[in-house]
């Protein structure tokens, strides 16, 4: 019983942190599942997938229905998220890891410093779409979205299609064999890359983490790994989190979001550089 | 540009019904499991034994055994952006838009792909 409210009230953070953010919850998950429940890796791996569906689609009820999130950039590059997972889960035992985590860590880390930049204003946060992009024409990719922040609608443009595309295969070639930072790709390379306003690109992130994650649940699902006296409470707070996170987030002000965004992409890059060199924190 | 607009709305209006009821039906059956589980005291399985086929998982339902009830509704779960994906392909065809409607199958085609490959795998 104390056990189902702990992960009732885990989901719940969770759930509200991850449908802002646009991220699976695992960095909150895993934590408390390995450490305070004492779960082995693998049960909390599947749990932590399980997580990350609830996130995604207890949040995008919202985020269609306010036309926060923007279909088309979804569609078009979940073909390159799933392709890659499927490609990461066959690599695994493969390919060694090592190099991988290093590679993909340091892209958070520069991320990180490409969002405090952004921050502080050095870059600007317009999106005017100056640079607009030929895909983007051809795809009808551009979108737009009203800030109840700012009281404003903001049009903007997709930039460099191709260079998301091919981060979004990484991305998935990531979570499918490293098991790590589904959505925090996700962000940072619609954010980063594609230089999509904050808000939709975490709405949209929401939205393909529920499909990438998808395909692998069902191996875990048959195989035994998701054990139901734990994700279930997890998963009914997590939904209800993630309800309560997505009406919340579309009054934050894309600022205050990514400065809670910052520290869990220097955390989560870190991690991963560190455990390339075969440090575990 | 209005004509592209009210297609989206049209769209989103579409799979947002299907992840609500995907969302509302799962998230029922856990909180049943839930419920049993705390009646029964367990989810009348042993720790770490639980049903993993979708035989093993109705022949538990209907022992109202909680493990399997919860099983069923974390499925139900995994599922929902699955049939998210096959209704987009359906509302992008509805209102028109073809180059979606393909890009939206390759989407499924892969997931299947990937779904495949995890009961082989196993």
């Amino acid at each position: 019983m104390q056990q189902i409210i702990l992960l009732l009230v885990v989901g719940v953070l969770a759930g509200v942190l991850g449908a802002i953010l646009g991220i699976g919850g695992g960095i909150i998950v895993t934590p408390v599942l390995t450490l305070a429940i004492g779960l082995d890796i693998k049960y909390a791996i599947g749990a932590s997938i399980i997580a990350v569906i609830a996130t995604s689609s207890g949040a995008t009820i919202a985020y269609l229905k306010d036309d926060m999130l923007n279909l088309r950039v979804a569609m078009f590059l979940e073909i390159a998220t799933t392709v890659g997972a499927i490609i990461g889960a066959l690599l695994t035992g493969i390919v060694p890891t090592g190099f991988l985590f290093v590679l993909f860590g340091a892209f958070l880390l520069f991320s990180t410093y490409n969002m405090v930049q952004k921050l502080r204003g050095k870059v600007a946060e317009q999106h005017t779409g100056a640079g607009a992009d030929r895909w983007a024409k051809q795809l009808n990719l551009n979108g737009t979205y009203y800030d109840k922040a700012n009281h404003e609608q903001v049009d903007y443009a997709v930039e460099q299609v191709p260079g998301g595309f091919a981060m979004m295969f990484g991305a998935g070639i990531a979570s499918g064999l490293l098991g790590i930072g589904s959505g925090v790709f996700k962000v940072t390379a619609m954010d980063t890359i594609m230089k999509m306003p904050l808000k939709p690109s975490s709405a949209t992130s929401n939205l393909m983490m529920g499909v990438t994650a998808a395909a692998s649940a069902t191996v875990y699902f048959f195989s035994g790994a998701i054990i139901p006296s734990v994700a279930a409470p997890l998963a009914v707070g997590i939904l209800l989190g993630a309800t309560v996170g997505s009406r919340i987030m579309q009054y934050l002000q894309p600022r205050l979001i990514r400065m809670i965004f910052i520290p869990i992409l220097l955390y989560t890059g870190l991690q991963m550089v560190l455990k390339g060199f075969g440090v575990h924190i | 540009m209005a004509d592209k607009k009210t297609e989206m709305a049209q769209i989103e209006l579409i799979i947002g019904k299907i992840l609500r009821i995907g969302v509302m039906v799962s998230a029922t059956i856990l909180i049943i499991g839930m419920l049993l589980a705390v009646i029964h005291g367990g989810t009348g399985y042993a720790e770490y034994q639980f049903p993993t086929t979708l035989t093993q998982i109705f022949n538990g339902i209907t022992m109202l055994k909680a493990g399997a009830v919860i099983m069923l509704g974390l499925f139900c779960l995994i599922l929902t952006p699955v049939l998210r994906v096959v209704v987009s392909i359906y509302a992008f065809a509805k209102e028109g838009d073809y180059l979606y409607v393909w890009i939206t199958v390759i989407v499924l085609v892969i997931l299947m792909i990937g779904m495949a490959i995890g009961f082989i795998k196993k």
